[in-house]
């Protein structure tokens, strides 16, 4: 282990695994960017073959590197098990501190930050979100597009509705991880989860204090901060895990944070607390299934004559579970689900919010827009934040989490919601 | 732990196959796979046998005669019927598959011979329909066409081995006409392009009244990837005379079509696929499988399963490993390697192209494709194995393996719905879907 003997152990077998590639350009083929822009030449150039000129104290040979947006598709897709995606995000933090990080990256990295301020003044900050000049100002100041979509403030947090609510007791115990999104933005979301959950027979806990992940500092190439949040966090949930109460998480990509990406690529591995955290934490439709493999999970849900269709996220995907929200909506009667081939929407988190990118996340998600507009759905599915409001703003179609399909079949939302 | 009728492990062409056939007929299917299989490497073309060791005319023949003479090799399993029925199956899938009417051509009865990227002409009974004017068994003119920006393709060099070794008349042209322009364009890059009509009327446009009379043309295969029909039948059309691919380095535009039907077919009849899942073993009940582990990330998870298909390849793919001390050893399940020498023999021969004494191992299986131990007794009673990972074939030196990995997955499949009583025809002839 790392404490013991001093080094990041999973982080060299993580570098290690370069050795493995045979070049063989799959991950190429597969690669959401680098299929639509000559900017980013590709995973396979940009990492197991750029990793080996990437010396400790020796700058980095290719700033192209910049344009990957950490879908984590090539990690994925690799027949030969190398850890693409890890290794080009360890090596975009190296450039960074190279290159020195933009007041833009500073501040879309720290959802958690943006929430604390714009809540309290909700409708002025909303206002400035979505108002033209505003928007154009931060576009040529900072490099935020001004097309992108951002989130409307909710103006309530959900840890403040979490705080009055009492959990009734049940035989199962889990303990909800919200994510910046359903805190500051959805807190509705949030309520939808724990009643949700209360429904299917869960004593519902929500940890006090939950900040973010640090996921966007990560994929910005801020290590250190994101390891401070990181441990934050932990400490949060940390006494869940610790009584033994599994951690369900919404939000697909900070759930990933947890269980791998922070031990794998911010070298974390040894954090015991972290550690503990992980082994506890599931997304949430992973979970249910679970529950439902085992013959636990009540599925006595009402029909629901409506049509959707279904994105599982780049993030989703390297959890390694399948798509358990496609299992899961099959339980509801009257549920028509198309199921999307599209590997990418292109927002990648932050990626898609930068000016210079968010053309390329555009054109990224283009072939899933499509088909979601060929399918005219009632609702679109897919279980990110970041991409949810992204395939909203670009295809017109209300994008929900799929824990809201499950909500309305449960007979929670009440008629006309 | 999730609970399916069958697990797949491996998401090649053998894999894959097995899969969208059990998923067809009925079965819930779950493919695990360390990543995306062989398809992208592999021109998939499905050359069933190519030498024997001469080259081949007949496969069919051809078949009768390798069974007979080698009753250790995998073809035994499926003989030449099986392997026609496969093929038929095969042709089917692309049928009303997403990039229809894209098609396969050939036959098990003969084999055309194609050039190959350096220009030799191989043996291969199906193929492509945008390959298929490029059978030379009767000679004829052709004119190479490549592109400045794919540096995988090399049409000079392709057409000088066509005319020494091949004896057809054969010249190269390279073209300066790139997707926006661009000086480094892979396959797949290309193949986008040529989705595209006003990318294909630049190339038709450089290539007016540089063609010969009687000159057909070679092209990468890069011709489409969303609708490779509608493609090459342009270029044939707007040219005037017959137009073939030849199959590129990787990543292979073909194997992706195949990849994008399977896939597409295994989607469509409600089976999943995971990815970057490394099988690590199995649970098992007495001579049965129940459950499959497997790695993930971080963490361990086990699927549980009524049978399961291995189709994790050869030494290759890394189903198969040799380590440095010798030992050989099946990577999935852990079964047991039939054909590795013993300890001080030699292993291997000088030439590349050599009977090397380690060529031919794998796993044994028994008739209905069960893992056999030494003793010839099963290892397990619902494991059906397919692809390279079988034991007795050279598929190098016969030009058998797309042949061999889509026949015996193909049979995988319906062993196990025959056996699971779905609705199935019998097994060898059975049409899933």
């Amino acid at each position: 282990m790392a404490a013991e003997t001093g080094h990041d152990v999973l982080g060299e077998l993580m570098r290690g695994s370069l050795d493995h590639c045979v070049k063989c350009t799959i991950c190429e083929t597969f690669c959401p960017v680098s299929n639509v822009t000559p900017l980013f030449p590709g995973p396979k150039y940009v990492g197991p073959q750029a990793e080996r000129f990437r010396v400790p104290r020796e700058e980095s040979p290719d700033a192209s590197l910049d344009y990957c947006s950490g879908c984590g598709i090539c990690t994925q897709v690799c027949p030969q098990g190398v850890q693409i995606a890890e290794i080009n995000t360890q090596a975009r933090a190296k450039l960074r501190k190279r290159t020195g990080f933009r007041l833009r990256d500073r501040i879309i990295a720290r959802p958690d930050l943006t929430g604390r301020l714009g809540t309290p003044v909700a409708p002025l900050a909303n206002l400035m979100l979505h108002s033209r000049l505003p928007r154009r100002i931060a576009d040529r100041l900072l490099g935020i597009d001004e097309r992108a979509p951002v989130p409307a403030f909710a103006g309530r947090t959900f840890q403040a509705w979490a705080r009055k609510h009492r959990s009734p007791p049940a035989p199962r115990r889990v303990a909800y991880f919200h994510g910046c999104g359903a805190n500051w933005y959805e807190p509705d979301a949030g309520r939808r989860t724990v009643e949700l959950l209360e429904y299917l027979g869960c004593q519902v806990d929500v940890p006090r204090g939950q900040g973010c992940c640090g996921l966007p500092l990560q994929s910005n190439g801020m290590f250190e901060p994101a390891r401070r949040y990181v441990r934050r966090l932990t400490r949060r949930l940390a006494p869940s895990a610790r009584h033994g109460i599994d951690i369900v998480g919404t939000s697909t990509s900070c759930t990933l944070m947890l269980k791998r990406e922070a031990r794998e690529i911010l070298g974390l591995d040894d954090d015991p607390e972290l550690r503990m955290v992980s082994d506890h934490v599931y997304d949430i439709c992973e979970y249910l299934l679970m529950l439902h493999d085992r013959g636990e999970l009540r599925t006595d849900f009402q029909p629901l004559p409506l049509t959707v269709t279904y994105h599982a996220p780049c993030q989703q995907q390297g959890h390694g579970i399948g798509k358990p929200a496609l299992d899961l909506m099959a339980l509801v009667p009257e549920l028509r689900v198309i199921e999307n081939d599209a590997t990418c929407c292109g927002v990648a988190g932050t990626y898609g919010l930068k000016t210079e990118k968010y053309e390329i996340a555009m054109d990224v998600g283009a072939g899933l827009f499509a088909q979601i507009a060929e399918a005219r759905p009632d609702l679109a599915v897919c279980d990110s934040e970041t991409c949810r409001w992204h395939i909203e703003q670009a295809t017109g179609v209300r994008t929900v989490h799929p824990i809201e399909i499950l909500h309305r079949a449960a007979g929670l939302s009440g008629p006309g919601h | 732990m999730s609970r399916h009728d069958a697990v797949v492990v491996g998401a090649g062409l053998a894999g894959l196959t097995a899969a969208v056939r059990l998923a067809e007929g009925g079965a819930s299917v779950l493919v695990l796979a360390k990543g995306v299989g062989a398809t992208h490497l592999s021109p998939c073309t499905i050359d069933v046998l190519g030498y024997d060791p001469e080259p081949v005319d007949h496969p069919r023949d051809a078949l009768r005669r390798l069974v007979d003479a080698r009753p250790d090799h995998p073809y035994r399993l499926v003989g030449a019927d099986g392997v026609a029925a496969a093929i038929d199956w095969f042709k089917g899938c692309f049928a009303d598959g997403p990039l229809s009417p894209y098609a396969y051509a050939g036959s098990v009865d003969e084999n055309m011979r194609l050039p190959t990227a350096v220009g030799v002409l191989r043996p291969s009974a199906v193929v492509p329909e945008t390959m298929a004017a490029g059978d030379l068994r009767a000679g004829g003119e052709v004119c190479v066409v490549g592109f400045r920006a794919l540096k995988d393709f090399h049409p000079v060099l392709l057409a000088d081995n066509l005319g020494r070794a091949a004896g057809v008349q054969a010249r190269g042209l390279e073209l300066d006409v790139s997707p926006e322009d661009r000086a480094d364009v892979n396959a797949l890059g290309f193949a986008r392009a040529f989705d595209d009509a006003s990318f294909r009327a630049r190339v038709i446009g450089q290539l007016a009244g540089r063609l010969g009379a009687g000159e057909r043309v070679a092209l990468p295969a890069v011709l489409g990837i969303a609708d490779p029909h509608a493609a090459w039948r342009d270029l044939e059309d707007r040219l005037g005379r017959p137009v073939f691919e030849v199959p590129t380095l990787p990543p292979s535009v073909p194997g992706m079509r195949v990849f994008a039907t399977l896939r597409e077919r295994l989607r469509r009849a409600g089976g999943r696929v995971i990815l970057n899942v490394v099988v690590t073993g199995a649970e098992r009940a007495g001579a049965r499988i129940i459950a499959v582990r497997a790695r993930v990330g971080l963490r361990d998870a086990v699927h549980e399963a009524d049978r399961v298909v291995l189709a994790t390849g050869g030494f290759a793919s890394g189903g198969l490993e040799l380590d440095s001390g010798w030992v050989a050893r099946e990577t999935a399940l852990g079964l047991p390697v039939a054909g590795v020498p013993a300890p001080g023999d030699s292993r291997f021969r000088p030439g590349y192209f050599d009977d090397h004494p380690i060529g031919r191992a794998g796993v044994a299986v028994d008739g209905d494709q069960r893992p056999v131990g030494p003793d010839g007794a099963p290892a397990f009673d619902n494991v059906t194995v397919a692809g390279a990972t079988l034991a007795g074939a050279e598929p190098w030196r016969e030009k058998s393996g797309d042949g061999l990995s889509l026949a015996t997955g193909h049979r995988a499949g319906g062993l196990m719905l025959a056996e699971s009583g779905a609705h199935a025809g019998p097994a060898a002839v059975g049409m899933g879907g």
